[in-house]
């Protein structure tokens, strides 16, 4: 997790796009919840976009 | 002598996934996870591929240099946070459906890859230096770095990447500059594909599909002509300079999970979406052939920037849209460039190789010595069995092989068994890398047999009847049937068949219904000729492949035809053949007539007569 934090604040400080920290920080939320409930992640079926 | 530096790329968790391995700028081996895992276009962690790959390079995951993912996933992250809030709240339901999976894995890709390679060998974590190259740069780099040129334009389209879907780069030595960029949501392998959805084909693997059903569209009918207008008024603004606005009130995939507004779609063009399986009629060709058209004219105005912005005689051409040959074909003919080198893994599975590339020439700043014909071996850059193994397989399964000691005997005894009109299976050394059979791992029949389009398409792959099959001609021989003035080793390019070859038409053929004109043999070569006289054309030279050649200099000794069919030894729906095993087991369950592996000759009961 702390290396994927540094990186994250490395790209974000690179690319200049602070405004994106708050989304961020709430699906980070988000997900510590999905993990904690053991959600599954289901992969979008049509196009790989994602 | 500096230890020799070794790098493997990889791309996964989208589709295609695969490894390549590079051995101080030599590619030692490349192939798709597909072929080991038999799940087509699987996205899964290529442990299998990697392990090929390290082997054939006598290595382990820690004498690596350098691991390079195909491209960056925190620069995709910050386009689908930034897509979403854009059109936010529409795409709700999209994002929460897409965001677990990000949650869960695609944020986490180091950790992800570290835990992949474990499954490979075990090795030292901390010491792995782990790399992203960003997806058209690797698009561009294996088609640059393997190319015969010093110098050259660079264009790479596909579906999405991070955020660019195309661009025209300028490689110089042992560098490649981006130059222009075609940005998400606008998207030229987009716009193909959301017409392979609403004509009936499955996304991303559905268009070879497409392309086939264009020629069987009238390209003279108004209904034709009216599509074209259609699409250009209202899906596509095409810029001068190649660039693309797509009018994203039609389309549905930046917010949702399905390509376009069907409701829409159906009002413009007056017909609704075709069920998949459901009948083909004119319409549905008509509107192939318009929307391929289109897209050749966006690949062509992109080229002539391409060139007005290097100024460079050769092009290279990469990413999914570099696949439709019958727009490589256009390109060709158009003569922009002197030459045009297309990477034969054109599609994400390719972007394992520029990967690689890209770190070794780019981050490690090592020269390059451009080769002839090219770097990449013929493409055959997979998994080879020796005879030995094949022997083994054969007494343990109790397989009925009859052993050549002498390949002359072997490739004249296969020559005349495709000359009688069978169907070979032709298994032979590396595996080909990329989507495309190159003549080790194909089934060959005579393309002189009139009906055998239909017989390979139904007996044998199992696949629609309407879809054409490519012919492998000697090189030597290309222009006798061919109107092609240059080799096209990894069949990347149609040409069409030369007037001397064509058979007078029936009166009316132009009118009849398309599924009749199926039945028309148009040239000598019929089973290779598409409806329009095209062809995707391999040429076959000693160089690349010299089994391959001897085999088609014995058919051409026996029949005169240096030309035999080719297609990928597979069935509809599964990957190509990887092993003895797997290609002994399409042999028996399709109506293929006899299988060449290596030495073996296996044959059919009823074929043994032959």
């Amino acid at each position: 997790m702390r290396e994927f934090l540094q990186d994250m604040w490395g790209f974000l400080s690179e690319r200049k796009k602070f405004w994106l920290v708050p989304i961020i920080i709430v699906l980070l939320l988000v997900g510590a919840l999905l993990v904690l409930g053991g959600g599954s992640a289901i992969s979008p079926f049509i196009y790989t976009l994602f | 002598m500096p230890a020799p530096l070794s790098i493997l790329g990889i791309s996964a968790f989208y589709h295609d996934a695969a490894a390549a391995l590079i051995i101080d700028g030599e590619i030692i081996a490349a192939a798709q996870e597909e072929r080991f895992t038999r799940e087509k276009h699987t996205a899964a962690f290529p442990v299998h591929a990697i392990r090929y790959c390290l082997a054939e390079g006598g290595l382990l995951v820690d004498d690596l240099d350098a691991v390079v993912f195909y491209d960056k996933p925190l620069l995709k992250f910050e386009r689908l946070l930034e897509t979403y809030y854009a059109h936010a709240p529409r795409g709700l339901m999209s994002f929460l459906k897409a965001m677990p999976v990000w949650l869960h894995e695609k944020l986490f890709l180091k950790k992800l890859m570290r835990d992949g390679l474990a499954e490979v060998s075990a090795y030292d974590r901390k010491a792995l230096t782990l790399l992203f190259s960003e997806h058209h740069l690797s698009h561009a780099a294996s088609a640059f770095f393997p190319s015969p040129y010093e110098t050259a334009a660079i264009l790479t389209i596909d579906g999405v990447g991070e955020w660019a879907t195309a661009s025209i780069c300028h490689g110089q030595g042992s560098s490649i500059q981006t130059l222009q960029e075609l940005r998400f949501p606008h998207s030229v392998g987009l716009l193909y594909s959301a017409f392979t959805y609403f004509l009936g084909f499955k996304v991303n693997s559905g268009e070879y599909k497409l392309m086939g059903l264009a020629p069987y569209g009238d390209p003279e009918s108004a209904e034709t002509l009216g599509f074209v207008k259609k699409i250009k008024e209202h899906l596509v603004v095409i810029h001068e300079d190649g660039s693309i606005q797509l009018q994203q009130s039609y389309f549905r995939y930046a917010t949702r999970l399905r390509m376009i507004d069907e409701r829409r779609w159906a009002a413009l063009f007056g017909m609704p979406r075709r069920l998949p399986e459901s009948k083909i009629d004119q319409h549905h060709a008509n509107l192939a052939l318009a929307i391929q058209q289109v897209t050749e004219d966006i690949v062509l105005q992109m080229a002539r920037n391409a060139l007005a912005l290097t100024q460079e005689e050769h092009l290279c051409l990469a990413g999914g849209v570099a696949l439709n040959c019958v727009a490589n074909g256009k390109l060709d003919r158009a003569n922009l460039f002197e030459s045009c080198f297309i990477q034969p893994a054109a599609g994400d599975a390719g972007g394992a190789l520029g990967a690689a590339l890209a770190v070794y020439h780019m981050h490690f700043k090592k020269g390059r010595s451009p080769q002839a014909p090219d770097g990449l071996k013929g493409s055959l850059l997979g998994p080879s069995y020796s005879n030995e193994e094949v022997n083994k397989m054969n007494r343990k399964q109790g397989w009925d092989a009859q052993f050549f000691e002498s390949e002359t005997d072997l490739v004249k005894t296969t020559a005349e068994l495709l000359a009688d009109g069978l169907v070979v299976g032709w298994f032979q050394g590396r595996m080909e890398y990329g989507p495309r059979a190159l003549g080790n791992r194909s089934i060959l029949a005579d393309p002189r047999t009139p009906g055998m389009q239909q017989t390979l398409n139904l007996k044998i792959k199992f696949r629609e009847r309407f879809r054409p099959f490519a012919p492998a001609v000697l090189e030597e021989d290309s222009g006798s049937l061919f109107a092609l003035d240059h080799a096209s080793p990894y069949m990347l390019m149609t040409a069409e068949v030369v007037h001397s070859a064509r058979t007078a038409l029936p009166p009316q053929f132009k009118d009849l219904p398309w599924q009749e004109k199926l039945q028309v043999g148009l040239s000598e070569v019929s089973a290779v000729t598409h409806v329009d006289y095209s062809a995707r054309v391999q040429t076959v030279d000693s160089h690349r492949n010299p089994r391959f050649h001897k085999l088609l200099l014995a058919f051409k000794t026996l029949t005169k035809c240096p030309a035999l069919v080719n297609t990928s030894f597979n069935v509809r729906g599964e990957p190509i053949v990887c092993t003895p095993e797997d290609a002994y087991a399409c042999f028996i369950a399709t109506g293929m007539d006899a299988l060449v592996i290596n030495d073996y000759l296996y044959l059919k009961q009823e074929s043994k007569a032959h």
